[in-house]
């Protein structure tokens, strides 16, 4: 199981991506944005940072570099694809995924140890958590304010595309407390939160049991495994 | 050189956080402004006259890159002889 993270120019964690899908038991394999050329991967995961400095508005530039015409012919013929909050934003800039993300509404960049309620457990990346199951998650942005138009929000709530909502405060004014969302094939999910940041003893967030000892995004990267190695 | 101006502005209903924030700061002194939206220009410049064509083009790009319509609108595009840069020298 091969699962390719994107670099783009202003990537931040795609490393820390990378090392995420070590642990899960995959082998990462490193694309670059400028190519054309997805090495032949059975996953994708697009990762956080601010690539092209945000000019323009955040992931618009990296939604139309080369590599992002395969990405998308790979999403639309099932291949799954995670976007990790600038990886989000991309995704939508990329009309992969419904919605927009703006400026948080209290105008602050927040870092925080994020609960979200997991609304979607049958994507291929939420497959291995229990619907309504409460999660951990690291969360690090200053545009993550989720929108959409009502008639696009009724179709996420009423045909459950909402992947993940924000449980204990919503961080950032995204509308109907969502954190995530999937497309209707379930092949395709994208949040703010940063499931890499929780795969690692000593380096995750705090946890009843420890300090820094969660792990629950490691989950994310354990079902589109058993997901992929399910189908093949 | 022909250049074709785009503005662009956050959608009305939503929340201009920048906006805001800038408002909060003429508040503090003492300004009669009571409110500030942010939005974006683009001075897109062609080689050549700028023909129904070209002028089409520029609408497109408008509409599909340099706007997201579930975030902003294109509030006016048009054709400016000289760039408002230089406007300003004169």
């Amino acid at each position: 199981m091969r699962i390719g993270v994107v670099t783009f120019p202003g990537s931040l964690d795609d490393r820390d991506a990378q090392r995420a899908i070590r642990l899960a038991g995959a082998e990462p394999v490193a694309l670059w944005h400028g190519t054309h050329d997805l090495d032949g991967v059975d996953a994708i995961v697009l990762p956080g940072g601010f690539s092209y400095g945000d000019y323009l508005r955040c992931g618009a530039i990296a939604a139309r570099s080369p590599i992002m015409s395969e990405v998308i012919d790979a999403a639309n013929a099932g291949v799954p694809v995670l976007g990790i909050c600038n990886g989000f934003q991309i995704l939508v800039e990329a009309h992969l995924l419904p919605g927009g993300l703006i400026r948080n509404d209290h105008g602050h960049f927040i870092r925080r140890d994020q609960k979200l309620r997991v609304e979607n457990a049958s994507t291929v990346w939420t497959s291995g958590f229990d619907a309504g199951q409460e999660i951990t998650i690291p969360l690090k942005n200053g545009e993550g304010g989720f929108i959409a138009s009502d008639e696009t929000l009724n179709r996420l709530n009423g045909d459950g595309l909402v992947a993940f909502r924000y449980v204990d405060g919503n961080p950032n004014g995204s509308l109907d407390d969502i954190a995530g969302v999937t497309n209707e094939r379930g092949n395709v999910v994208g949040l703010m939160p940063h499931p890499e940041h929780a795969t690692e003893l000593g380096f995750g967030p705090d946890a009843p049991g420890a300090m820094r000892s969660g792990l629950d995004g490691l989950t994310f990267f354990a079902s589109v495994i058993e997901s992929t190695l399910a189908r093949s | 050189m022909p250049t074709i101006v785009v503005e662009v502005m956050p959608k009305a209903e939503l929340l201009d956080p920048a906006g805001k924030a800038v408002a909060g700061a003429l508040a503090r002194s003492n300004s009669p402004i009571t409110g500030v939206r942010i939005g974006k220009r683009f001075e897109l410049t062609v080689e050549g006259e700028v023909t129904e064509a070209v002028f089409a083009e520029a609408q497109r790009l408008a509409d599909e890159m340099l706007s997201n319509s579930v975030i902003e609108d294109v509030v006016r595009i048009y054709v400016a002889e000289t760039a408002l840069a230089d406007e300003a020298t004169i």
